[in-house]
């Protein structure tokens, strides 16, 4: 048996964080107690499900972020109209989660803690450019997601260290966003290949903004900020497309394993990007 | 230990019980409610669903304390809502049943998606119970339970209005 503490407040979680430097963090438990049963059952656990300002989806007023609380249930994202107006591709991956009982236990916060190369949430809030906001006894700090995760299973996190909010600048100019995930089946699925993409074309048809994202694919998230450059200011035709598709599996370094091998990842991370240039390019 | 207070089925409950022990295991050690099964363990199988304020959860994936102040509903309690009862009558009709290992899941998640979504689509219906594994009966005749159990429910809604 372990001791259990359910606190209300970012201050109280904080509290028991300093008396019981042992304690694990939990959130939603879909990571943690999976493999609490074997590892650790006599941890003491700090759970921030009861904690308010860690929950719901809003806007930030004097910067005009929208900050989704760290212990938001996927379920919740997937049904957000602030989301559905700004970051639908982050609702796509919503969908995409798990099966629903999951989606309604697990969070977007232990999604970013847990850092598998395989978060669903990860590529969409990489192309989206979000930020991790923390805070510790010490203050607050806010860091962009790819300086957040720095391995696979593996953050910048602290110890003592709470992620507070998710924090996205506005993305509504972006006509065109999708999440696509290729996994063994349509529920319940790691995904084998993912593909985050945000884009914008000017009046004459070219690419004006891109922000593009791979998951499964590397040790973190792919983003290939080289090929976004590439595109733009260049008319979206099929040349563009093959060449940008190439450019794509060049990018990414793929791993052999249970779920697929290294090759077909590669090419189904170009075809990915294909699929969703084609369908930009047929309007 | 520590007393986690809740309702059950219910009923009021007070429970002498270790906070992280797992929720499965407090239904159907403890309690003696077996009608939640443990099939994996670890979220992929279903077969632990139970609703906590009418929500959709494993049993697996939750311990004690999360209950502490919450509603939860298993199995055992289902038939007690208009709705429980409909889609378990409709389960024993269609056939929808073979070991039954998996029933009690499919049921709960069934009766989470018509209380949200009172006339499903077929693949709605697919949609909502895609995190519960059947081995035995295809799936077919649980999907046909479940839109049987819509249409019951959407026949009697008439028949009132
Ligand atoms: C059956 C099943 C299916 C799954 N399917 C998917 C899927 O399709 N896609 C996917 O991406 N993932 C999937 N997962 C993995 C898991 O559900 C996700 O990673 C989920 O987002 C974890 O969130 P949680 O709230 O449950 O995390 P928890 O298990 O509560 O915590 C995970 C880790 O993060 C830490 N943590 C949590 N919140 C905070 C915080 N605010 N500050 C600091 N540390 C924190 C915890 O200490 C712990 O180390 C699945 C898991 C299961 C069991
Ligand atoms: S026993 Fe809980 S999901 Fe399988
Ligand atoms: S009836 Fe046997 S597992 Fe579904």
């Amino acid at each position: 048996m372990s001791a259990w503490f359910s606190p209300d407040s970012i201050d109280d979680a904080l509290a028991l964080i300093e008396r019981h430097p042992d304690a694990r963090l939990i959130a939603g438990g879909t990571d943690l107690l999976v493999r609490r049963r074997s590892e650790m059952s006599d941890i003491p656990l700090i759970s921030l499900e009861r904690v308010a300002a860690l929950q719901g989806i809003e806007e930030v007023r004097e910067d005009g972020m929208l900050a989704i609380g760290a212990a938001t249930r996927i379920a919740e994202l997937a049904v957000s109209p602030l989301l559905a107006a700004n970051a639908p591709l982050l609702q796509r991956a919503a969908l995409s989660f798990g099966a629903p009982a999951i989606r309604n236990m697990a969070s977007v916060g232990g999604n970013l803690c847990t850092a598998s190369p395989a978060g669903d949430c990860l590529p969409p809030l990489h192309a989206l450019g979000a930020q991790v906001e923390l805070i510790a006894r010490a203050g607050r700090r806010r860091l962009p997601i790819s300086d957040f995760i720095v391995g696979p299973g593996r953050t910048s996190l602290a110890p003592g260290e709470i992620v507070t909010r998710v924090l996205l600048p506005s993305r509504d100019r972006f006509a065109w966003q999708a999440y696509e995930k290729i996994g063994r089946r349509q529920s319940l699925a790691i995904s084998v290949v993912s593909f985050a993409a945000l884009l914008r074309l000017d009046d004459e048809q070219r690419i004006a903004e891109a922000h593009l994202a791979w998951g499964s694919v590397g040790p973190t998230v792919v983003t290939a900020p080289e090929l976004a450059n590439w595109l733009l200011g260049k008319p979206l035709d099929q040349s563009l497309i093959d060449v940008a598709a190439e450019r794509a599996r060049a990018a990414v370094c793929p791993i052999d394993d249970l779920r697929a091998g290294a090759d077909y990842r590669r090419a189904l991370a170009g075809n990915l990007l294909r699929r969703f240039l084609r369908r930009v390019q047929h309007g | 230990m520590s007393e986690i207070v809740f309702e059950l089925n219910g009923e009021q409950t007070k429970l002498a019980v270790s906070p992280t022990r797992r929720v499965i295991d407090v239904l159907r050690e403890d309690l003696k409610l077996t009608g939640s099964k443990e099939g994996c363990g670890t979220g992929e199988c279903g077969a632990c669903s139970v609703l906590v304020d009418g929500q959709l959860r494993l049993a697996c994936l939750m311990v004690a304390g999360q209950l502490d102040g919450h509603r939860l509903t298993t199995v055992e309690g289902l038939g007690e809502s208009p709705l429980g009862a409909k889609v378990q009558t409709a389960f024993a009709q269609a056939g929808a049943v073979q070991c039954g290992y998996c029933t009690p899941g499919m049921e709960i998640a069934a009766v989470d998606l018509l209380s949200r979504q009172p006339d499903p689509s077929r693949d709605e219906v697919r949609a909502a119970l895609s995190g519960n594994l059947c081995r035995c009966t295809g799936y077919v005749k649980i999907i046909d339970a479940v839109c049987q159990a819509a249409d019951v429910l959407n026949a009697s809604e008439d028949a009132q209005s």
